[in-house]
């Protein structure tokens, strides 16, 4: 079979840029040709990725699925791929939430050819991210993600997308270009002490430098990725991008984008420079609980949906730092399944606010009311969505947050109670702002005639809502297959660093908490 | 004595071309289409190809050695020829337009790529002085080529007056080198600079600087910049985009196989004024480009920022900046000369259409053009996959490599500023409305060929570069 070959994780990447140079050569008035073809190619992809997932072996930590081809051998670059515990779930939620983003955006109209094109793209390059185990090849594919999501929010975002676009772009760029050259001082070192040329992660992994070197280059890692997260104070891009991006964009950007930042943390800069990450971890732990609260306050303060939903993407990927950085299993685990929560919670939360702005054109809090007569089906789905985003147990959003507090809290006490605090004014400012739009009177004259949600939007919010609910009551097969990757990295850092990580403690309250 | 003409096989190839042309040139008529001189032109560029193509991996000396074919000087050749092709490609609408003759233009564009190839093959100072001032002076009469352009006279006066200073420098800086060495043979030089190992004559090290001074002003470093933004705006399009990349190629050339190779055991002396060059030109040229409003203008600007750039490499020294210097060259030829290319198609003969304002909508008034632009722009701004960030790559990781890693980190702090500039392209392409036409395939046929070979060549040394650096290892490595 050709797949021997060329490997399982290729074909994933290769499937839409495919698509895409199909879609290069269909004309570009056949609008449903065009939708037809990018929903086939993000769907097979979807497909390929379940396939993926059923040749997963769930036990081990190792990465699987390895391929390694030379690149520029002369300069030890590799095309290496591979998958474990902790990527695999990222694959499969960026390639679960495409094939949604595409259905969700038959209201653009306007130059769809090229809109599909860059969304197929931009899933190449957000999979080749999470899939890359040669620091080249992760830098790759981390910028060439930038150039489709700058056209996507300045060729069809609202007003003021150029300002958005460029911003997000000059944060991401002004992050990553340091990072570059941390990877190549990285690399460098790593011929110095080894004699060979290589950028491959896992032999990276093993290279032990002094404490001030690591400090320089996690530095230079972590401001790449604390501004994807985005971590407080780097968080500013964001609520701009959200806004100005198209209702697919966002669905991408929250759901897959931003995890890419806290992956980077849990992939490179914590098990590449565990001292440093180490001695970072309270002042990050100190910026991620800030902006917990923070973008919670801000959230409440909003009059705009979507822009209270990208803050309050700021408060959840703090709590996914606070556990990241508790560096223990449960932790680490909570934060990982936070965010996969985040990605799917707020994905449909997204899909949701476009949804209402396509059919009254605003999405001022104040314009809305009493929609729950008006839309019944869309009201629920919301109630569902915000259950999930606010931890309601039972769903999805109760078992990562639990988890990270759980963890987070052998570590930091009082970090995790202020960190809790900002979970509580989470519920708040989603409760109210439920309130405001589904319930009391229906006052607005313009919202009297506004029709529910059809069958295609119904389905493509379907998937999510099932995952919310199976996430939020049967765990296990999840955190499961994450656990073994999540003990190694744990692991990796824990045998450089002197201090223990908490790991069998870890294990012990994982297993109390299976049995209750 | 043996004289072995092999050497100059390439360069007397193109030489013949160029007369052919002209010659031919004189007895076509006044109204007749010239446009086959051009093919003429194109048909000698790739017999050189050819070649030098089988030249490859030789080495051999003439004329008591004053010049060397190796691949160094090979290497440097197939980017001049290069760009030179694609040049020719993108003006034969061009002149027509504008009424240039052709039969001069295409001449004067082969005898200039026959002194870049002996600047890039002199291993003789007065040898790359001839080479240099062949080179300069067609080059001079080519910015002023466009009579009928107030511009064009005006560059053309502005880059002979400040060519003849550079030159000036050049010559006296080599006269000091030839007092205090007695040679002017690269092999003698750098012979005596080894068997003397300290203990030279304070006019040696002026003469070296002077030499700096001259190369500085060739390639338009940052404080010798001045004529570049008005010398690349006035110049006829396809000239600008010959100027910025083979003109410049040609110096770095001969900068990297005199100071950087030969007189290096000077370079103790030289390494930290270059390297407040380097950070200077770099630096000035991104931010003065950040203002323009002439896309033109930006791109000579941007082209000062690329020379700082490799101004990297040159400070790092050859060991790690030596082959990224060879490299990058060629990553710069393809994606600059494709912009220029770009530019011409989009210029309606008279200089009104080259602001930022006249592509906007472009991308999809001319979806090619439009996605040509993006990926040339896209690939200056060292965007991965493509040829720009290679080359940056490898000029940076050659920094880091040898401790430069402040120059490094500037060096990318440059790159996150250059993004602003090249990426207003973009959003004038495709996010603003209104704007000019620009010209379908129909109009000019043989400009979309050179832009469409630009882009092939921006990807592929994006993407599958091993090929071409281990071309510019060997090219390099073939400096004795």
């Amino acid at each position: 079979m050709f797949g021997l070959a060329i490997g399982h994780l290729s074909i994933l990447l290769a499937i839409p840029v495919l698509g895409a140079g199909l879609l290069l050569f269909t004309p570009r008035r056949q609008t449903p040709t065009l939708f037809a073809l990018a929903l086939f190619a993000s769907g097979l992809d979807f497909l390929w990725s379940m396939k993926i997932l059923q040749l997963f072996d769930g036990k081990s930590g190792d990465m699987q699925l390895v391929e390694r081809v030379a690149w520029m051998p002369a300069f030890g670059i590799q095309y290496i791929v591979g998958i474990d515990g902790i990527s695999i779930f990222l694959v499969l939620l960026t390639t679960l939430l495409m094939p949604i983003a595409i259905l969700a955006s038959w209201s653009v109209q306007d130059k769809v050819k090229e809109y599909l094109i860059f969304m197929l793209l931009l899933e190449t390059g957000m999979l080749g991210a999470f899939v890359a185990l040669d620091l080249f090849l992760f830098y790759v594919f981390w910028e060439v993600m930038l150039v489709p999501m700058y056209f996507l929010i300045g060729v069809w975002g609202g007003t003021r997308r150029i300002y958005a676009a460029l911003k997000f772009v000059i944060y991401t760029m002004a992050g990553s270009l340091l990072m570059l050259v941390a990877i190549i001082y990285l690399a460098t070192r790593y011929a110095q002490t080894e004699q060979a040329l290589t950028f491959d992660l896992l032999k990276l992994y093993g290279l032990h430098l002094p404490v001030d070197q690591q400090g320089w280059l996690f530095l230079a890692f972590a401001l790449s990725f604390a501004i994807k997260v985005p971590l407080f104070p780097f968080h500013t891009w964001l609520p701009d991008a959200h806004v100005e991006a198209p209702t697919a964009g966002s669905v991408i950007l929250a759901g897959v984008l931003l995890k890419l930042g806290t992956y980077g943390f849990l992939r490179f800069a914590m098990p590449l420079f565990p001292d440093a990450a180490l001695a970072a971890g309270p002042i990050i732990v100190a910026l991620a609980v800030i902006g917990i609260i923070y973008g919670a306050v801000v959230a409440m303060m909003q009059s705009d949906i979507k822009k209270l939903v990208a803050y309050s993407s700021v408060s959840h990927l703090g709590l996914v730092m606070l556990g990241l950085f508790a560096l223990n299993l449960q932790g680490v685990q909570g934060g990982l399944y936070q965010m996969l929560n985040h990605g799917l919670s707020t994905g449909a939360l997204f899909l949701l606010v476009g949804m209402i702005y396509d059919r009254r054109h605003t999405r001022l809090i104040d314009e809305f009311g009493g929609l729950w007569k008006q839309l019944p089906v869309f009201s629920v789905m919301l109630m569902v969505v915000t259950f999930s985003s606010i931890g309601l147990p039972g769903l999805n959003g109760f078992v990562g947050e639990f988890l990270i507090l759980l963890g987070s809290f052998d570590v930091r006490p009082l970090w995790t109670a202020a960190a809790a605090t900002g979970v509580i004014l989470g519920a708040i400012y989603m409760l109210w702002m439920f309130r405001r739009v589904i319930f009391g009177p229906l006052t607005n004259a313009a919202n009297e005639k506004l029709a529910d949600l059809n069958s295609r939007e119904i389905c493509l919010l379907a998937p999510i809502l099932f995952l919310i609910v199976l996430m939020g009551v049967y765990p296990q097969p999840f955190l499961q297959r994450m656990q073994p990757a999540v003990e190694l990295t744990l692991k990796r850092m824990a045998t450089i660093t002197a201090t223990p990580v908490t790991t069998d403690h870890g294990t012990r309250r994982e297993s109390k908490r299976d049995g209750r | 004595m043996d004289v072995n003409i092999m050497p100059l096989l390439p360069t007397v190839q193109v030489l013949l071309t160029a007369l052919v042309v002209v010659v031919r040139d004189l007895f076509i008529e006044e109204h007749q289409p010239k446009g086959y001189l051009a093919f003429i032109s194109l048909l000698g560029i790739g017999l050189a190809v050819a070649e030098i193509l089988g030249l490859w991996g030789g080495q051999e000396g003439a004329f008591a050695d004053s010049i060397i074919l190796d691949n160094f000087a090979l290497y440097f050749s197939l980017i001049f020829l290069l760009a030179a092709s694609l040049t020719i490609l993108s003006s034969i609408h061009y002149l027509r337009q504008t009424g240039i003759h052709e039969g001069e233009f295409y001449a004067l564009i082969l005898f200039a790529t026959v002194g870049m190839m002996l600047m890039a093959a002199a291993n003789d100072l007065l040898v790359f002085f001839l080479g240099l001032e062949t080179m300069s002076i067609a080059v001079y009469v080519l910015t002023g080529m466009w009579r009928a352009s107030e511009r064009s006279s005006e560059a053309a006066m502005k880059y002979f007056l400040m060519g003849a200073f550079a030159t000036g420098f050049l010559l006296y800086g080599i006269a000091l080198i030839y007092g205090a060495t007695g040679s002017t043979n690269l092999n003698l030089i750098g012979d005596f600079l080894v068997e003397q190992p300290s203990d030279w004559p304070v006019y040696l090290i002026g003469g070296g600087f002077l030499l700096l001074v001259g190369f500085a002003f060739k390639v338009g470093a940052v404080p010798f910049h001045f004529w570049v933004p008005d010398v690349y705006e006035g110049a006829p399009t396809p000239v600008s985009g010959f100027m910025a990349v083979a003109v410049k190629a040609a110096a770095f050339a001969a900068w990297a196989r005199i100071l950087l190779h030969k007189l290096s055991p000077l370079d103790t002396d030289w390494v930290f004024p270059l390297w407040l060059i380097a950070i200077g030109t770099m630096t000035l040229g991104n931010l003065l480009a950040v203002t323009q409003s002439s896309i033109k203008r930006m791109l000579a600007y941007s082209s000062i920022a690329h020379a700082g750039y490799l101004l990297i490499a040159i400070v790092v020294g050859e060991e790690w900046g030596g082959l990224p210097l060879l490299f990058y060259v060629s990553t710069y030829a393809c994606m600059t000369v494709g912009a220029f290319a770009v530019l011409t198609c989009v210029a309606e003969g008279d200089d009104a259409h080259e602001n930022y304002r006249d592509f906007a909508g472009l991308g999809f008034k001319r979806p090619f053009l439009g996605l040509a632009m993006s990926l040339f722009m896209l690939s200056l701004a060292g965007f991965p996959p493509l040829a720009g960030f290679v080359g940056k790559f490898y000029i940076f990781r050659g920094a880091v490599m040898s401790g430069y890693i402040g120059l490094a980190v500037i060096g990318v702090l440059n790159s996150l500023l250059s993004v602003i500039y090249y990426l207003r392209v973009i959003v004038a392409m495709y996010m603003e409305e209104g704007g000019t036409e620009g010209k379908s395939f129909g109009q000019a046929p043989y400009v979309y060929i050179a832009i469409a070979l630009a882009v092939i060549g921006t990807i592929y040394l994006g993407v599958l570069p091993a090929a071409a650096l281990n071309w510019s290892r060997e090219a390099f490595s073939a400096l004795d």
